[in-house]
């Protein structure tokens, strides 16, 4: 049986309300808030988020890995080997770019899906930014998802399908809707009612196409999730889906905003939250065409949630108290003096390739005559002295303690003050680390972090990334990595 | 196996040590050549009559040129020296066990740091190419991390411990009022420190040490030799370095109210000098207050206080300049900044000055004939740090 194995979103902790906006611009306050990329995460941080969780408990790595974003960190590298190393993947998995265009998460999936492939893993990110009072800053979301889709094993654990494929249907022509010059901020786009127009014809046509494709009736379909790049398409092929009765799901519209190549994934993973087993469900992803995927989702569905850090748990947790000044300064819309302090120094590409499952996959080592645990890997031990007798110890799952910390007014950051806290973790292995996600004022002796994919700077255009700690907000999944056995705990 | 020391064996002739302040009128070269000059006068002697010299200097040049070149000393051996901020003394200790192998009758140490061309406020270090993975936090921030741990641990109210670290700060700048030779001159009140705005974790800039350009130098000859160059030679009662390895960042155990490092050090002084009641038997001590906490954890480490008391001693007024045993009475880091080649050496200054009863009036300790003063210098940060201990005499013994 083919279909999703496991999907995941990763919606950023901070949140933009419409009012915080609308109180700088003086313009309508819309409703709700938007989540904003925190100013250490981008596309790809946010889509290994999402593919950590996605992947976790897995039975064996994918085969193949393909990452869409149309905000990558880079052109000409490779972002994808990125999160091919963050998340410990095989050397024998490809990791690639889906490109730069919006589509690339659908096409991604559809070529997942008709893999033979055993398993393909599906991320994408993005960070939606604009000039101040653009349709993209007021309507966009930043959020990253990955999509686990293959064969599947049997039972319900994790391995298991959770949405078998049912079919796909797909439908393109060139027209010019949205488009956007590469190191430009602002995203142009044709008279609207061209894109709507032409959305709704392409759509319609994937759609019957799918359900030809799938021998489905639109009577069995469940729910539709529809991702659009404008609000009035997605709303304009709801209603014709309404007309036969099918209902569609939230476009998290007013919570979260349209997360670009990410929409598609991350809506997925929302159907996949709510959806009952046994239920059709689609997922509509207008871009630049449209193509329609159908599923039966299994009973496996069930435990997939429990293990999920969820949508709807992270809606749940997110700080919606950003100030506008703020966000535009993240975005580098609205340039800030930063602290009379040198810049970081660009990383060494040779330092950091030598340390590849430390610096991308926070794995220290643990010394077996001692279990000592080192952070960063060492090669003689701090207790006892043994020397080369250490086994990878890998520790991006495992939560920590903050046994005291700072605020650091003076250091340079993208983003000052830097809040540090000496960080224990569960089982052993101490790491004086930066925090990220959390207010100074919040930040105690005994409260429980866990660890979390950033990048840390950019210099000479390369983005530093490693880890950095953040409160455990709401409950977090965590593997005991002794037993693979999942466990949860929180802060509040 | 073990750490012998070089008791009585070597005496400092002569020293000198440059105003430290912001010299944007001069260079690292002038620097040495201020502070060599009058080093040599203070021994009596020529810059030919220095068999070898030690420079200390944690980026102001690299190999001995950065001091054989301005000085233009001839077909000498020159080393120049960095071990973070003990840097000049570890310049010292060199020059002083030169002397004491016999390989040469008479060493100098010189410790210099332009501070002040970088650019930026504060001590910046050299880029070392890395993965990228290495915290990027100030020093101040890294000392900061002991405040909340030491309150924590020992039950004191934050608000407290505040006072605390401003009576330390506050008690240095009264001393550095006292000293012409200091960057910063101006009492500060507790009540003042308290008010100015953190910049990390609890610490304001009143917490931190000032940034200065400075140099300090020593000559250093066998002890029997001292009186040929002076009346009142100082002379070695210990020295002491202790390299942490670092464990405290990876080690839970380590609580960040105390340096093990630091402890070791003067364990291993004490040992050395003979000493077993340091709050008694010293004369004074010149410590590194890099920041607030670092001096009082270091009352601690240094076996002035008991453990979890050195707070209330502070409070006391133990380390006051008319204490039971004064600390920093030139003024400490807090007033001189800290040019990190010529710290240690500077600490040693004032040292030299009070055990020859030449401190100025306003500032003589009270104490100056137990006849030992101690100077400690340490770089690098809680948990991962460098620690010198040397202890001086007026007599030998």
């Amino acid at each position: 049986m083919r279909g999703i194995i496991s999907a995941a979103a990763h919606l950023p902790h901070w949140r933009l309300s419409h009012a915080a906006v609308s109180g700088v611009l003086g313009t309508g306050a819309g409703r709700g808030s938007r989540t904003v990329a925190s100013y250490d995460e981008d596309s790809l941080t946010m889509a290994v988020e999402a593919g950590r969780r996605a992947l976790l408990g897995a039975p064996s790595a994918p085969s193949a890995l393909w990452f869409a974003t149309t905000s990558p960190t880079y052109v000409e590298k490779t972002n994808a080997t990125i999160a091919h190393a963050a998340l410990r993947l095989p050397g024998d998995v490809l990791a690639a770019d889906a490109g730069a265009g919006l589509r690339g998460t659908a096409g991604a999936l559809r070529s997942a899906l008709a893999s033979t492939d055993p398993a393909v893993l599906v991320l994408a990110g993005d960070v939606r930014t604009g000039p101040a009072k653009s349709p993209d800053e007021s309507n966009g979301g930043d959020a990253g998802a990955a999509v686990l889709v293959g064969d599947g094993t049997t039972g319900t654990g994790p391995g298991a399908v959770i949405a078998e494929h049912l079919g796909t249907g797909s439908a393109t022509r060139e027209f010019l809707d949205r488009w956007r010059v590469p190191g430009e901020l602002r995203t142009r786009a044709w008279e609207e009612r061209f894109g709507e127009q032409r959305y709704a014809a392409l759509a319609a046509e994937a759609w019957s196409r799918a359900l030809d494709a799938a021998g489905v009736e639109p009577s069995q379909v469940a729910a539709v999730a529809v991702s659009a790049p404008h609000p009035r398409v997605a709303a304009g092929f709801t209603k014709r889906l309404a007309k036969d009765g099918v209902e569609s799901i939230d476009t998290l519209a007013s919570t979260v905003g349209f997360t670009g190549a990410a929409h598609p994934a991350v809506l997925l993973a929302s159907l996949l939250e709510t959806a009952e087993p046994g239920q059709v469900v689609a997922l509509a992803a207008l871009a630049d065409g449209a193509d329609v995927f159908l599923f039966r989702v299994t009973d496996a569905v069930v435990t997939h949630r429990e293990r999920v850090r969820t949508l709807a748990e992270q809606l749940a947790t997110g700080d919606d108290s950003l100030p506008y000044a703020t966000y535009l300064s993240w975005r580098g819309v609205l340039p800030t003096q930063p602290p009379n302090r040198p810049e970081p120094a660009r990383m060494s590409a040779s330092a950091a390739e030598r340390r590849l499952d430390w610096k991308y996959g926070f794995v220290g080592s643990r010394d077996h005559s001692s279990g000592a645990l080192h952070l960063p890997p060492a090669r003689v031990s701090f207790e006892g002295g043994a020397v080369d007798d250490m086994e990878p110890a890998p520790m991006a799952d495992v939560t920590a303690t903050v046994a005291t910390f700072t605020v650091d007014s003076l250091a340079y950051s993208p983003s000052p003050p830097v809040v540090f806290a000496v960080c224990d973790f569960e089982g052993g292995g101490r790491l004086p680390v930066e925090l990220t996600d959390v207010r100074p004022a919040d930040v105690s002796i005994g409260m429980t972090v866990e660890m979390t994919f950033r990048r840390l700077n950019t210099s000479d255009g390369i983005a530093n990334y490693f880890w950095k700690a953040r409160p455990v907000h709401g409950v977090a999944p965590v593997i005991d990595t002794t037993s693979g056995h999942t466990t949860a705990e929180g802060n509040d | 196996m073990a750490s012998h020391g070089i008791k009585d064996r070597v005496a400092i002739v002569g020293m000198g040590c440059t105003p430290f302040k912001e010299h944007w009128d001069a260079s690292a070269d002038d620097l040495a050549v201020d502070v060599v000059g009058d080093t040599l006068d203070s021994a009596g002697i020529d810059k030919d009559t220095v068999d070898a010299w030690w420079l200390g200097t944690a980026q102001s040049g690299m190999s001995g040129i950065t001091l054989a070149a301005p000085l233009k000393l001839n077909d000498k051996p020159v080393t120049r020296v960095e071990n973070y901020c003990a840097t000049g003394s570890e310049a010292l200790r060199q020059a002083c066990y030169a002397v004491a192998s016999g390989a040469y009758d008479v060493a100098a140490a010189v410790g210099v740091e332009k501070v002040k061309d970088s650019g930026y406020q504060g001590l910046n270090a050299f880029p070392i190419p890395t993965d990228g993975t290495q915290r990027t936090l100030t020093a101040a921030a890294m000392f900061s991390l002991v405040a909340p741990a030491y309150a924590q641990r020992y039950g004191i109210d934050p608000a407290e411990l505040r006072r605390t670290l401003a009576r330390i700060a506050s008690k240095n700048h009264a001393n550095g009022a006292r000293n012409p030779r200091a960057q910063f001159r101006r009492e500060m009140s507790v009540e003042q420190i308290c008010k100015m705005p953190e910049v990390a974790g609890m610490l304001s800039v009143f917490d931190c040490a000032g940034v200065a350009d400075g140099a300090a130098a020593a000559v250093v000859v066998r002890a029997e030799d001292a009186y040929d160059y002076t009346d009142r030679p100082i002379f070695v009662k210990a020295l002491s370095m202790v390299s942490g390895n670092a464990s405290g960042l990876l080690d839970p155990e380590y609580d960040y109210t105390h340096f093990h490092e630091c402890e070791a050090a003067a364990a291993d002084a004490y040992a050395q000098a003979g000493i077993t009641d340091p709050r008694r038997e010293l004369a004074m001590a010149e410590v590194h207050d890099c920041f607030t906490p670092t001096e009082l954890v270091l009352m601690e480490d240094l076996g002035f206080s008991a453990r979890g008391e050195g707070w209330r001693d502070v409070e006391a007024g133990a380390f006051d300049l008319d204490g039971d045993l004064p600390v920093n009475t030139d003024g400490g880091l807090k007033s001189f900044g800290h040019p990190v080649g010529a710290s240690g050496l500077r600490m040693l200054f004032e040292c030299w000055l009070q055990l020859r009863g030449e401190a100025p009036e306003d500032r003589r300790i009270a104490t100056a004939d137990r006849g030992l003063a101690l100077t400690h210098n340490l770089g690098g940060y809680p948990g991962e740090m460098v620690s010198f201990v040397g202890i001086w005499g007026s007599e030998r013994g």
